[in-house]
């Protein structure tokens, strides 16, 4: 069974300080996609550059948060069969409603 | 020992047919069933963006800079409840309990922004002067159309968005709802197990798994948020999408 002990060694899970440096670079994250919100002249662009921000929040909770990153991989695979799936509910129904062809 | 240890808090290695802790797993399995409850209800808020006939609309209600510090509240909650797990397995229990308070005091200020938040929705009113209107919305627009056509000085609307407003109405207050109620669900939790770390035993390093489902919980509803945050406030608002 692997253990990666690269930050707190009792636990193998990242230490206070490593966490609340995650903390930060969320709140810059979440400044940054409230900045670039307001920047009219970026148009369609916005789209791809707001999800790219929201996917790296979302696997930064879920790999260190949530300890994905360093738990079994089975977990992993329990939660992202899941997410998979919703995407696809998402896009299909997005197609078949006709929103996006 | 330090192995001995590492491999409890993860929850492996335990006398079952997977090697892994079944509550773990469970709680697992049902984030990712959850995933998929969420994403029908981001669907159908996506199908009928843009589809509602009359009422206000995404740009007429949301506040993003309000929005934007209830996002940041519940990042900053998340932080927090790792704080207490961290602490928790280092048997620190009074910071374990510290940064349990403030979890749950962080998430109880995320349900008063949505509190906030869906009462001034459904309370919006607008009040145009009919010789200066100034940059309308279409459905500012309709309302302006409507009053100043017949010489009024003021054309006014107090039509504010309820479920059964219009479709935007009904899709946005079940998504943000359900997600609300997880937090709420999520503040009796962490609470629960406050209150429980005073009883003597209850709440240990060794049982840390207790504190790690409620966590996960915790993260999850937050990793929700992060997608309703830019999916359903900064796309909806957001003219071309």
């Amino acid at each position: 069974m692997s253990q990666e002990l690269s930050g707190d060694p009792h636990t193998g899970h990242p230490t206070a300080g490593q966490y609340f440096r995650i903390a930060v670079i969320l709140c810059i994250i979440t400044a940054i996609e409230v900045g670039i919100f307001y920047l009219e002249f970026l148009g369609h662009w916005m789209i791809p550059i707001l999800f790219t921000l929201s996917t790296g929040k979302f696997a930064l909770v879920a790999m260190y948060y949530m300890h994905l990153k360093f738990d079994h991989k089975l977990f992993t695979y329990l939660f992202v069969t899941g997410f998979v799936l919703a995407a696809f509910v998402i896009g299909f129904l997005l197609i078949l409603f006709g929103v996006y062809t | 020992m330090v192995q001995e240890q590492a491999v409890q808090i993860h929850g492996e290695d335990e006398d079952t047919t997977t090697g892994l802790n079944h509550r773990k797993m469970l709680m697992w399995a049902f984030l990712g069933s959850d995933c998929m409850f969420f994403g029908a209800l981001i669907a159908t808020y996506l199908v009928y963006q843009g589809k509602s006939l009359a009422g206000p609309m995404p740009v007429d209600v949301f506040d993003i800079p309000v929005t934007s510090v209830s996002t940041f509240v519940l990042l900053m909650s998340s932080m927090s409840m790792v704080l207490a797990y961290s602490a928790l397995t280092k048997n620190h229990l009074k910071g374990f309990r510290i940064w349990m308070i403030s979890t749950a005091i962080m998430g109880s200020t995320f349900i008063g922004f949505q509190v906030y938040e869906f009462s001034s929705f459904a309370n919006h009113h607008v009040d145009i002067t009919c010789s200066n209107p100034g940059e309308l919305t279409d459905y500012e627009q309709h309302i302006f159309d409507e009053g100043c056509s017949a010489g009024e000085a003021h054309a006014e609307s107090h039509e504010g968005l309820k479920p059964q407003t219009n479709l935007f109405g009904t899709t946005f207050y079940t998504l943000t709802g359900f997600h609300g109620a997880h937090v709420t669900l999520g503040i009796v939790w962490l609470l629960s197990l406050l209150l429980l770390s005073f009883k003597k035993g209850m709440i240990t390093p060794e049982k840390n798994l207790d504190v790690d489902l409620a966590a996960l919980y915790w993260h999850f509803v937050d990793v929700v948020w992060i997608v309703i945050f830019t999916v359903v406030y900064l796309f909806g608002v957001f003219p071309g999408f």
